[in-house]
């Protein structure tokens, strides 16, 4: 996030796209309820009528994977309206002319048959969120889980730099990360091409740096692969080890049926986790690691903050903390690390090694965490990113999007769309809120939420099986009937190993995040 | 409303405008009993236990709703203000089952029980929010007993019906705190005060249990909740305030990053509240944050490292895993190079994990093929 939560409960003006903000960042949502009760406005866009809707003062109830086309269609009204702000695109941003000539092409009326948005709704919602400065946009992943994430992600950018509502207090581009600490897992360097605190791997200044740090020579300038290419390696054999901690891919990667292919490939895999899983039944090794609250620590939230995790438990028999497992294998290889905690490995090596966090050191987060960048000991961290409209590389660049369908559309084999995601009482897999008393009885299975529409039309009462097929797989699951869902649309989540939505899903990526599609594919439904 | 000063006690305080008497008086450190008032929401003015003297003023007046005037006089602890709010105590013990005051006992709320848990032979009957409880609290420090009105018999039954809230109606004292949480704080919407007079009960659509009303399970109302009317089903009676120890800590699961306060009973997390003074949720959790926390305590989790053998699973120690991995990524490293190894991160893990794990790739394997799943 540009911006904090913080600022969530005095804004003006909320712009919602792609986040179910009740059920998957329910302490968010409410500071964000707060202020609406207070009087700011909010537009929701979001293909189904979620539980923000009814706060919303419009719902944007857009197609799935037509978000460019509504992004586009928005920047078209406010640059031919004269509604953005002139002097922030002068003064801070760089290839406004090519913006306006993209969405020149995209007028509402143009783009409103791909969105399922009646034009003139578009140029009111176009009107009313240039009416109240600044605005925030939060995204969630029905932003960046599409063939076209990036430019999903590009186009929210472009909006805002157009509206001026950048590097300021409540505004900003905001995507809420789904996971406790995926931003934490980002910023440690846990990514192909950059080392902790986005150091490029390319540079060889950085690697001379790590280099000298680390007491070791020969660090790779390649920048290595990400998931989906690791799974395809297992199959061709270049990828020939695996080491998987903590994630159970065999549940949470799109098309089950092809990560299981994948995995059993393996000539040799790891895996370090808390419990056995889908994952784990492909080991050849599993290495038992403490949990949460079994050992210390930090996460970082989705504004940057980082905060403490402290240790309430011992880990039961031998498992140990995932930093320990680590560093016991390098010594194996010949490296012995020097820290020997979770605060020495901060202090000493992730504060002392990059910028962004060198101002971040154990006592002063003892109560509430420092945001980074926190460049020295005497900084307040940073709440706001691009203070004054300074961006990392100067002027913010404008970067033209053009609209793309998903990669599966609805046809007549299989004419509705699936759209995924996470639902309120539970998280991923369920390895651990499964596991929770209490949870399952308020969410116990997985369920095919419909339109009363389409469920009427297809002679399917609410709690009744019925069988959803893809290209890929098929599952069993009750039909939850809902006003929440729109004609030719079906929702479901992941969280169940039965009747997980991953069955049907599209291995298809974006060809530079690699991000799948989560968010559309084609399925059948039917009554059995 | 204006800015100025008023008087509390004989001191003068300056204040600012819209600041109520209470604010004002919490402010420079002078305490005034509340129950109904909850910071940040409309004052309902429910209990009036937080009555003050106003020069001037006929009645008493509630200080969580009156605003600070200029030139005010305010007593707080005059012989008048102690005996309304003793009678209000009276009133509020004898509505319901407060049975954990008993007049001549003692004013210490732990030794209390003691003695009747020692009495009675057992404790889990006695009030789960023993201890928790501001009416226990302000009872025992005005000397209310609970015994100067005759005491009502319990209207409703209490809900046990969901998994994580009991409502134990007959401990509710109708201040209303949980319906302004539900409904100004986490903006949920799911209880309102029902029906009317001596029938009055807080009630969720139409008086339906919590299950099948619009409840999350957020579980803001068992926070806010001054007695033992709002209880943690699975804390109850395992957890009492001076068993546990507390310590500050992060939610495991969304990218909100809720603080906590876990309290921690023989080395086992029993109870998880909001940390006030946390940010950014301020006290705030939802229902993963309040109640996911007992799946470390699973059977199911591993204990000790696997080693794959002739298709199963056999137990091995440490040492005997660790050298297993490490020969077999020498061997893989020997024959087919680094890159011929690639590594997936947690993202639900700490960050100095995820740090370790990406610095035995890069600088001990030398490959880059470490990775996570940021993009979902
Ligand atoms: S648990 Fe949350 S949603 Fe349910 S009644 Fe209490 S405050 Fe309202
Ligand atoms: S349940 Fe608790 S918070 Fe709600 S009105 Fe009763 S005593 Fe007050
Ligand atoms: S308490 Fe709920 S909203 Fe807060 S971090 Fe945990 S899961 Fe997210
Ligand atoms: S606290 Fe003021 S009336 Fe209850």
């Amino acid at each position: 996030m540009t911006n904090s939560f913080g600022e969530f409960d005095h804004a003006k003006m909320f712009f919602i796209i792609g986040s179910n903000m009740t059920e998957a960042h329910p302490v968010a949502s409410t500071f964000l309820k707060n202020a609406v009760k207070n009087g700011a406005k909010l537009i929701v866009a979001d293909p189904r009528r979620q539980n923000l809707v009814k706060y919303a003062d419009l719902h944007l109830q857009l197609k799935v994977g037509s978000d460019i086309a509504l992004l586009n269609a928005l920047m078209h009204v406010i640059i031919e309206e004269e509604l953005f702000d002139p002097t922030f695109v002068q003064e801070n941003t760089e290839g406004f002319e090519a913006l306006s000539a993209e969405v020149a092409q995209t007028s509402p009326e143009a783009m409103a048959p791909i969105c399922g948005i009646e034009a003139e709704a578009i140029r009111e919602a176009a009107r009313m969120l240039a009416s109240v400065r600044p605005a925030m946009l939060c995204y969630t992943l029905g932003i960046t889980e599409h063939t076209c994430g990036k430019n999903n992600v590009m186009s929210v950018a472009n909006l805002q730099m157009l509206l001026g509502n950048m590097g300021v207090e409540c505004g900003g581009v905001n995507p809420l990360r789904g996971q406790n600490n995926v931003q934490g897992a980002c910023d440690m360097g846990a990514l192909p091409g950059v080392f902790h605190g986005y150091q490029s791997v390319v540079d060889p200044s950085v690697r001379q740096k790590f280099e000298a740090a680390w007491g070791v020579t020969g660090l790779s300038a390649t920048p290595g692969l990400m998931i989906p290419q690791m799974m395809d390696g297992l199959v061709d054999k270049k990828v020939r080890a695996f080491w998987i901690f903590g994630e159970n891919l065999a549940n949470t990667e799109p098309d089950i049926r092809k990560v299981e292919h994948e995995l059993s490939s393996a000539e040799f895999l790891i895996s370090q986790d808390i419990f056995l899983n889908e994952t784990t039944a492909f080991a050849h090794v599993v290495l038992p690691a403490a949990a949460w609250s079994e050992n210390d620590g930090t996460f970082t939230n989705s504004e940057r903050r980082v905060n403490r995790v402290r240790t309430a438990s011992t880990p039961p028999g031998a498992a140990k903390p995932n930093w320990w497992i680590f560093k016991e294998l390098a010594k194996r290889f010949g490296q012995t690390w020097p820290s020997n905690s979770a605060q020495e490995i901060w202090d000493n090596e992730i504060a002392a090694l990059a910028p962004n966090f060198k101002g971040i050191t154990y006592n002063r987060i003892e109560t509430n965490g420092l945001q980074w960048p926190c460049p020295h000991a005497d900084h307040p961290g940073t709440v706001f990113l691009h203070k004054e409209g300074q961006f990392t590389r100067g002027k913010g660049a404008f970067t033209p999007t053009t609209w793309t369908p998903p990669a599966e559309v609805a046809d007549a084999q299989y004419p509705f769309v699936l759209s995924t995601g996470r639902r309120l009482y539970h998280y991923n897999a369920r390895t651990q809120t499964g596991r929770c008393e209490g949870l399952d009885d308020l969410l116990g299975e997985e369920t095919c939420d419909i339109s009363p529409g389409d469920a009427r039309r297809l002679g399917i009462h609410p709690e009744e099986t019925v069988r959803v097929s893809s290209r890929r797989g098929a599952v069993e699951v009750k039909a939850r009937v809902t006003r929440e869902i729109p004609d030719g649309m079906i929702w479901m989540s992941f969280h169940f190993r039965e009747g997980n939505s991953n069955w049907l899903t599209n291995p298809a990526y974006d060809p530079e995040t690699l991000t799948a599609e989560y968010k559309a594919c084609a399925v059948q439904v039917e009554k059995i | 409303m204006s800015d100025g000063t008023l008087l509390i006690n004989g001191t003068t305080h300056p204040f600012k405008p819209g600041q109520t008497i209470l604010e004002v008086a919490e402010e420079a450190g002078i305490a005034i009993p509340t129950l109904c008032h909850l910071k940040g929401t409309t004052p309902t003015g429910a209990c009036r236990l937080c009555v003050v003297e106003v020069k001037g003023a006929r009645n008493l007046l509630a200080s969580c709703s009156t605003p600070a005037e200029n030139g005010m006089e305010v007593t707080t602890d005059s012989p008048t203000v102690m005996s309304s709010r003793k009678m209000t105590l009276e009133l509020l013990l004898s509505s319901g089952n407060h049975d954990c005051i008993t007049s001549g006992a003692g004013t210490d709320a732990r030794e209390l029980f003691n003695a009747r848990a020692e009495a009675e032979g057992h404790s889990e009957h006695l009030c789960p929010s023993w201890g928790d409880c501001k009416l226990q609290e302000y009872a025992l420090a005005y000397g209310a007993t609970g015994t100067a009105y005759p005491r009502s018999k319990p209207t409703y039954p209490p809900e046990l019906k969901n998994p994580m809230i009991i409502r134990d109606f007959s401990r509710c004292i109708l201040c209303g705190r949980c319906v302004q949480a539900c409904n100004e704080v986490q903006v949920n919407e799911a209880i309102s005060y029902g029906y009317r007079g001596s029938e009055s009960k807080i009630v969720a659509l139409g008086d339906l249990p919590l299950g099948q009303s619009a409840c999350v399970f957020c579980g803001e109302c068992v926070q806010v909740c001054p007695t033992g009317a709002l209880v943690d089903k699975k804390s109850k009676g395992i957890w009492r305030p001076w068993d546990v120890e507390t310590i500050r800590t992060t939610c495991p699961y969304c990218g909100v990053g809720c603080q906590q306060i876990l309290h921690v009973k023989e080395g086992r997390i029993v109870k998880i509240t909001g940390d006030e003074e946390g940010l950014p949720n301020k006290g705030r959790l939802c229902v993963k944050g309040r109640f996911g926390y007992d799946f470390i305590y699973s059977d199911e989790r591993l204990t000790t490292p696997l080693i794959r053998e002739n298709g199963e699973f056999r137990e091995a120690s440490w040492d005997e895993a660790l050298d297993l991995v490490a020969d077999k990524l020498k061997g893989i490293i020997a024959e087919s190079g680094p890159d011929a190894i690639a590594g997936v991160s947690c993202a639900r893990s700490l960050n100095e994990d995820s740090y370790q794990m990406q610095k035995l790739f890069r600088g001990v394997f030398k490959t880059n093929n470490i990775d996570h799943c940021a993009r979902t």
